[in-house]
């Protein structure tokens, strides 16, 4: 066992882990932050992204042990206070989730890409986020989801934050049925 | 709709029907507040690790478990022999002739393994880890049996066997022909008659649902009582059958469906490993936790399509078609689970689309192989019948010099003919199939990239572009109980809800259709909203515990909203009744002047009077004061069985780049117009279509679960089996038209499957229309690039990815033997 010391959503843990232990089962079965989820063992799917000193990794491919002395963010981590980030707000908004089992991962891997690319065109979310599997959704409204989040996120740096609209043009057909 | 008008009597802007509400489920999905069952932890819970078959088809010869038992951390084992007295045997609830054989299915091996990845042996340890550690400690020997892979061999004389103790690999002939059962011609004497004839051999490949969350349960024991949390689609199914099973006493077992990360039919299953936990809780008296890896997960979980389609149409010069013969190899895999031997049969009723066929003759051979089994997969029987008749189609058209859409126009059920019923004995409901392909047409751009096309062409560009086309239709609401009765399936169709109406006026919607992701909380709170006149946030809807939800028949066939979500509104139309009379008694008023809108009772005629229903709710709850010879309480529950399937029905257009040099394939645009009937929430739909889109075009471009000549699963990680990142996927254009489907109050057709079903052949017709003019009459799914560039450079259609024999793909679709002859 090795002892390592690592923040983790604001809070400090000490802990004993095996040296093969990886860092996602550490989050799960020793901390029980299970909002980060394994959906592969092969680092394709990426639902257990999560932030390592703000860069976003698969939490499948690191040892916990790599994350001694680490500051590591969650899904349950991103929102700050109760607002929930832009983000988070933007996937509810966009409809970017169905099942939802992709979702932290995603929203976690989107968040990186966003501090990277303030800006992305849709190509550039669709290759952004190529890192993680979605079965549900078919991608379109969770690249509709980060780039209104991306605006969102700008106008914020300028002191003006967009409100989320409704979104009619997703559904034009609405105004047809009655 | 006008029966949704007529119902709720609140027509206008207020009404949350059509209303793109964001879903009340994201708040704890998107914040990793989730009860997912791996979350799942109870004192004292063991963990258990499978010990799984490294070959196909073997007997098994010794089984030695004395180092694993030993193991650090490792409580008990268990073998098949172990457990052989009482495991039974997973049932297969669609027994599709009164003759198929059914071979039985062990939840672990006992004497014999029949397919990779078969169980052998259960660890149970205090750990994961330290169960996982143990599984490389078991010394199992196995001495090898000839491997059956091949279903074109596997039917053929003196074929090697995959169970010794049958005659032989067939498990079922199913034949549907509607000569017989009277719905349509002669099938024989139209195709003697016939100017043309278009024989096609088509693949279906294997693939796997994969669902982003992997299977996993866990069992706790109370006594004789059992609570066993599954990653499942069928909660209420899944009670029964594992009572059944195990012998658990139905009342004693408590199902719950907890978050279920997807599912696409590969979670309507009754697993062995399910049974497995239930089975060692109740021998250790110990709650137990059983979580999959991915790679147990392609390799064990139930697998879909998978079928050999011999398909011939008749019609004459004129492009009037005339008769459809269609037989099938279905592989069954090594056994027949929940309902595996449903799924080709259950496409029987779909091979004649949108066409007015006047002969059909539809035969199926269930085949066993010595590979994982078959069963559900999105569509079910429906996409393969889509394809097939959508890629003939177009093969006829090529044959007779027309052009697809006006072949399809010529044949197609005019909107003024609904309801039709179609030679395969379906009524389909209500529709429009020239608006709809109108409307995608101006959504693609069809004429622009036609005239691309052209340049293209002329100036031999090493791009070329090509459309395709899929008209297409489905049958869902699965199902009328009746009509499920006399397909022999295992049980009925209908589906159960009730409404509970709170003190405080908030309002508990329990249903029997478990999501495991689509959005039923938010779709039908939306529609007692809109029945009751509450608001939209005091709707609460419970699911997936058979302790809250007692009767339900689950999700699958896109029957959630058509049935479930009728069975709701059915409810909510007994609560008003009883709250009528209540309301008549505290408003000092008959019943039958009272008017109920906008979840308020009033007297007709007097201004300023009235009741609100949650107010009643209140009323009912101290019961002080109500009318004589009456309950207490309006609450109410309600189940709605269907008389007809309901049929979507939709145009899809692909525009696809094919480079010849490379043979890599681009979509350029995609275009779709569905009917799904009434749309609750656009949104959601959108999102259901977009989905499905996806899928398909999947099953067209990427995945294929692949054999080798051993039997191994070579597809067995997400690095092998290409689920598609968003980089893979175009943008999707979709619409709508909306025919309101005649059989259910709300007038939903089903969305779930529609986009997976159409798109298939909407891609593979592109594809070839970029390239037929260079000699390519088929290409295999999925169409690689290398597969693309043999057929243009090399002939045939592309060729295997397997070895010879493994994969039921030796002979070239392009030799496709009519469906009288060949190797059937």
């Amino acid at each position: 066992m090795t002892p390592i010391t690592v923040r983790v959503d604001g809070a400090t843990y000490a802990d004993d882990v095996e040296p093969r232990t990886l860092l996602v089962h550490y989050l799960r079965e020793q901390l029980g932050k299970v909002g980060t989820v394994v959906g592969c063992d092969t680092s394709n799917c990426g639902a257990c992204t999560v932030h390592l000193d703000g860069e976003a990794v698969k939490s499948c491919t690191v040892l916990a042990v790599q994350a001694d002395g680490c500051e590591v963010t969650t899904i349950e981590g991103v929102a700050s206070g109760g607002d929930l980030h832009p983000v988070q707000k933007a996937f509810n908004e966009m409809h970017g989730l169905q099942c939802g089992y992709c979702t932290p991962g995603m929203i976690m891997a989107s968040i990186d890409l966003l501090e990277d690319n303030p800006d992305p065109s849709d190509d550039e979310v669709r290759e952004g986020i190529e890192g993680n599997l979605c079965r549900c959704t078919g991608y379109q409204n969770i690249v509709r989801a980060v780039r209104h989040a991306a605006a969102e996120m700008r106008g914020g740096a300028d002191g003006h934050v967009v409100p989320a609209q409704v979104d009619t043009a997703a559904a034009p057909h609405v105004v047809g049925q009655a | 709709m006008t029966a949704v008008e007529e119902r709720t009597g609140t027509p206008g802007p207020d009404k949350e029907i059509g209303k793109a509400r964001r879903r009340k489920e994201d708040a704890r999905l998107i914040t990793g507040r989730t009860t997912w069952t791996d979350n799942m932890v109870l004192p004292g819970m063991l963990h258990l690790a499978v010990v799984r078959s490294p070959v196909a088809h073997a007997r098994i010869t010794n089984v030695d478990v004395t180092a694993a038992r030993e193991a650090p951390g490792v409580v008990a084992v268990f073998t098949g022999r172990d457990l052989a007295d009482e495991q039974g045997s997973l049932p297969c609830a669609w027994p599709v002739t009164p003759d198929m054989v059914n071979p039985g299915h062990p939840s672990i091996a006992v004497d014999q393994v029949n397919h990779v990845g078969e169980a052998v042996a259960v660890i149970v340890a205090r750990s994961k880890a330290a169960a996982q550690d143990a599984v490389e400690l078991a010394d199992i020997d196995y001495e090898p049996l000839p491997v059956v892979l091949d279903m074109e061999q596997a039917v053929a004389e003196g074929a090697d066997l995959v169970h010794d103790h049958l005659e032989s690999n067939t498990s079922y002939h199913f034949v549907f022909d509607a000569g017989e059962t009277g719905t349509g011609g002669d099938t024989e004497q139209a195709f003697s008659g016939a100017d043309v004839v278009v024989s096609r051999r088509f693949v279906q490949q294997r693939l796997i649902p994969a669902f982003m969350e992997p299977r996993s349960a866990v069992v706790q024991p109370q006594g004789d009582n059992y609570t066993l949390w599954s990653s499942t689609q069928i909660p209420h199914i899944l009670r029964v059958m594992a009572a059944m099973v195990t012998g658990i006493p139905e009342h004693k077992l408590r199902v719950i469906a907890p978050d279920v990360g997807g599912g696409f039919g590969g979670k309507l299953q009754v697993n062995p490993e399910e049974i497995l936990c239930l089975l060692i809780a109740r021998r250790l008296g110990k709650p137990v936790k059983w979580t999959e890896t991915r790679s147990e997960s392609l390799m064990t979980a139930h697998h879909g399509r998978d079928q050999i389609q011999y398909v011939d149409v008749a019609a004459d010069r004129e492009g009037n078609i005339l008769g459809l013969r269609v037989r099938l190899l279905a592989d069954m895999g090594a056994y027949l689970r929940l309902i595996t031997p449903g799924v080709p049969a259950l496409g029987a009723f779909m091979y004649p689309g949108i066409y007015k066929f006047p002969a059909y003759r539809f035969e199926c051979d269930g085949v066993f192989t010595n590979k994982v089994p078959t069963d559900a997969y999105r569509g079910a029987g429906r996409p393969e019948a889509t394809f097939a008749i959508e890629r003939i189609m177009d093969e006829l058209a090529v044959e007779l010099g027309m052009d697809p859409l006006e072949l399809r126009r010529k044949n197609w059920i005019d909107a003024a003919e609904f309801p039709f019923t179609t030679v395969a004995g379906l009524a389909y409901d209500s529709g429009d199939y020239e608006t709809a392909t109108q409307q995608a047409l101006e959504l693609l751009g069809y004429d622009e990239l036609r005239e691309e096309q052209r340049r293209r062409r002329e100036s031999n560009d090493p791009v070329q572009l090509g459309i395709g086309i899929s008209t297409f239709t489905e049958m869902c609401g699965l199902a009328p109980s009746r009509v499920l009765g006399s397909l022999a399936f295992g049980a009925g169709g209908w589906e159960s809800a009730s409404i509970r109406m709170l003190p405080t006026g908030k309002v508990e919607v329990v249903t029997g259709s478990t999501p495991h992701g689509q959005g039923h909380e938010t779709a039908w709170s939306q529609l007692v909203a809109d029945s009751l006149g509450v608001p939209f946030e005091d709707v609460e809807v419970l699911h997936g515990d058979t302790a809250i939800s007692s009767r339900g028949l689950d999700t699958y066939g896109s029957r959630s909203l058509v049935v479930g979500g009728s069975a709701v509104v059915k409810a909510a139309d007994k609560v008003i009744a009883k709250a009528r009379r209540i309301a008549a008694h505290l408003l000092e008023a008959s019943e039958d002047d009272l008017e109920f809108s906008g979840g308020k009772f009033s007297v007709r005629g007097t201004p300023g009077t009235g009741l609100g229903i949650q107010e009643i709710a209140l009323a009912i709850f101290a019961a002080h004061d109500y009318p004589e010879g009456i309950e207490p309480s309006i609450d109410a529950e309600a189940t709605f069985d269907p008389e007809n399937f309901s049929f979507p029905h939709g145009t899809h257009l692909c525009a696809m780049e094919v480079d010849t040099e490379t043979g890599f394939v681009k979509i350029r645009k995609y275009a779709s117009v569905d009917d799904v009937g009434t749309i609750v929430n656009p949104l959601i739909v959108e999102g259901q279509v977009h989905g499905g889109l996806a899928q398909g075009i999947a099953q067209a471009l990427y995945e294929e679960a692949i054999y080798d000549d051993d039997g191994n699963l070579t597809t067995g990680t997400f690095v092998d089996y290409l689920v598609p990142a968003a980089s893979d996927l175009p943008h999707f254009d979709t619409g709508n038209t909306v025919h309101a489907a005649p059989g259910n109050p709300i007038g939903a057709k089903g969305v779930g499957e529609a986009g997976c079903i159409a798109s298939t052949p909407a891609v593979v017709n592109a594809a070839l229309d970029a390239v037929r003019h260079l000699g390519v009459q088929d290409i295999r799914m999925p169409l690689t690039p290398e597969r693309v560039w043999r057929a243009i450079h090399q002939g045939g259609d592309g060729g295997d990815r397997a070895p010879a024999r493994s994969n039921a793909q030796a002979v070239d679709s392009s030799d496709a033997p009519s469906t009288s002859g060949g190797a059937l």
